[in-house]
């Protein structure tokens, strides 16, 4: 058993049955987790580089634990503070890094395809951890192993992708993830924020976030990515709030109790109100929490096929 | 390697597999009596289709209520993991006691190089200290070891070389109950 891919590059290049492999994995590891002794000896052979171009907390803490758990070694890489702003290339950072023998490349970059332009550079195992506004791959698979957690086996589950579609990696891995898991997807927002042809995804568009509530089992809400945005696409945050924020009077009117998730970071009183995202009904610190397994999962099963690599 | 599979001989076949079953599970008894200190762990996967055989054994015949048996997966502590271009996907853990200072006793089908057993321990360990472990296996591949790790209670001994299998059928899974060797 192993996944029929080198990389993590998106979830569109996976199979149905790697996603069902990953998430068997994270099982395993959210259970090591739980014990005294949060950590096994699996990878303690392998150097994995977390490569960031580009700001995080939540994506690189998970990746850095995820990987001390697995007692990997660690190297950090920050853009800011480098040679990067010297003019280094992007293949010439990454093979110098690689020259100290590391075996593993986790990199976030703001330039959609950075990850597959890698690849095709260089030997090592990459994982994206999100480029520009293409994918997220772990955050689609955390997202889906919470769904999973609350709601058992996808397939047939109504899901509602709220807020700022367009600009977030987030919604393009969660669709493409979902869909291969055989779950209904919706998509809803204002409609500047939500790309033409986006049906031919498969996916179902609406623009009443109220209804789109009605549908869904769960509602995974986005962050609006003001800084994604070099043109206004909508009139004022305060607007957006009373029109497409999600607060308690909405999930009180609905007939049913939705499960609510965000990937964070949060924009309180914007896409989501406080009452909402700590009330029971909200899942999303477990995400935080099953990212750490699903990202042991992941590099666990690609550390396997360092060997192909010569 | 063989192209083809190829049946050598019937090692044990139904009756004397139960048995031998009946026989391992009143030597432990023997040294381990009411089961009070003990703890009974197989090993995922197949060593958990023989543990769930003794456990079983073991209560009837004790007629316990209870006693600790759990399950342990030893993939994350294998060393082996850079070896093959396969990655093997975990099976449950599952032990829900306290090992700590209890005596347990690891069950496994075919003990052959000994590396899951070290795999095992140091699994086991990470669970807490045992006062004391013990190995329980079906199969003793005598002189195939790679580690000095040996058994302290054996269904049967084969002697066997590298191209050759030991497998280990059961019921449960397999339909009949038979240990055979082949090639």
């Amino acid at each position: 058993m192993s996944l029929s891919v080198k990389h993590l590059l998106g979830i569109k290049e996976l199979q149905p049955g790697d996603i069902q492999t990953i998430f068997r994995t994270a099982d395993n590891f959210k259970q090591v987790l739980q014990r005294p002794i949060k950590k096994v000896p699996t990878l303690r052979d392998t150097t994995v580089a977390n490569v960031f171009f580009e700001n995080s907390t939540r994506t690189r803490i998970s990746f850095e634990l995820a990987e001390k758990r697995l007692s990997a070694d660690v190297v950090n890489f920050s853009a800011s503070g480098s040679s990067v702003s010297k003019g280094e290339t992007l293949i010439d950072t990454v093979n110098n890094i690689l020259a100290m023998k590391v075996d593993m490349v986790v990199m976030r970059h703001s330039a959609s395809g950075a990850p597959w332009f890698l690849a095709n550079h260089i030997d090592a195992s990459i994982i994206n951890a999100g480029d520009g506004i293409n994918e997220h791959p772990t955050q689609a698979l955390l997202d889906a192993f919470s769904m999973r957690e609350k709601l058992g086996e996808l397939k047939g589950k109504r899901i509602a992708i709220i807020g700022d579609i367009m600009h977030s990696r987030v919604a393009l891995s969660n669709i493409f993830c979902l869909k291969k898991l055989g779950a209904e997807v919706m998509v809803a927002g204002p409609p500047t924020l939500i790309p033409k042809y986006i049906q031919d995804l498969g996916v179902k568009v609406e623009y009443d976030v109220k209804k789109a509530l009605q549908w869904c089992e769960v509602a995974n809400v986005l962050r609006i990515q003001l800084e994604r945005q070099n043109k206004p696409l909508f009139s004022t945050l305060r607007e957006y709030a009373m029109f497409y924020g999600i607060n308690r009077q909405m999930l009180d009117s609905l007939q049913k109790e939705i499960t609510i998730m965000h990937p964070g970071p949060i924009n309180r009183g914007v896409e989501i109100n406080s009452d909402v995202a700590d009330s029971k009904q909200s899942i999303i610190l477990d995400q935080v929490e099953n990212g750490v397994a699903i990202r042991m999962a992941v590099i666990y099963l690609l550390s396997g096929k360092r060997d192909l690599v010569e | 390697m063989h192209e083809t599979t190829q049946f050598l001989k019937t090692l044990l076949d139904h009756t004397q597999l139960n048995i031998t079953l009946q026989r391992l599970a009143h030597q432990l008894i023997e040294n381990h009596l009411n089961f009070k200190d003990t703890a009974i762990i197989g090993i995922q996967p197949r060593g958990v289709l023989l543990s769930d055989r003794i456990a079983q054994l073991v209560q009837h015949i004790t007629k316990q209520k209870h006693i600790d048996y759990g399950k342990l997966d030893i993939t994350f502590y294998r060393d082996d993991i850079h070896q093959g271009n396969d990655i093997h996907v975990p099976k449950n853990t599952d032990i829900e006691f306290s090992i700590e200072g209890r005596d347990v006793v690891l069950i496994d089908d075919v003990l052959h190089t000994g590396r899951t057993i070290r795999s095992a321990m140091d699994a086991l360990i990470d669970f807490g200290r045992p006062r004391s472990v013990e190995l329980l296996v079906l199969i003793d591949r005598r002189f195939s070891r790679e580690l000095p790790i040996q058994p302290d209670y054996i269904g049967h001994t084969v002697d066997t070389i590298i191209t050759q299998k030991v497998k280990v059928y059961w019921a449960e899974q397999d339909k009949k109950d038979e240990v055979v060797l082949i090639d």
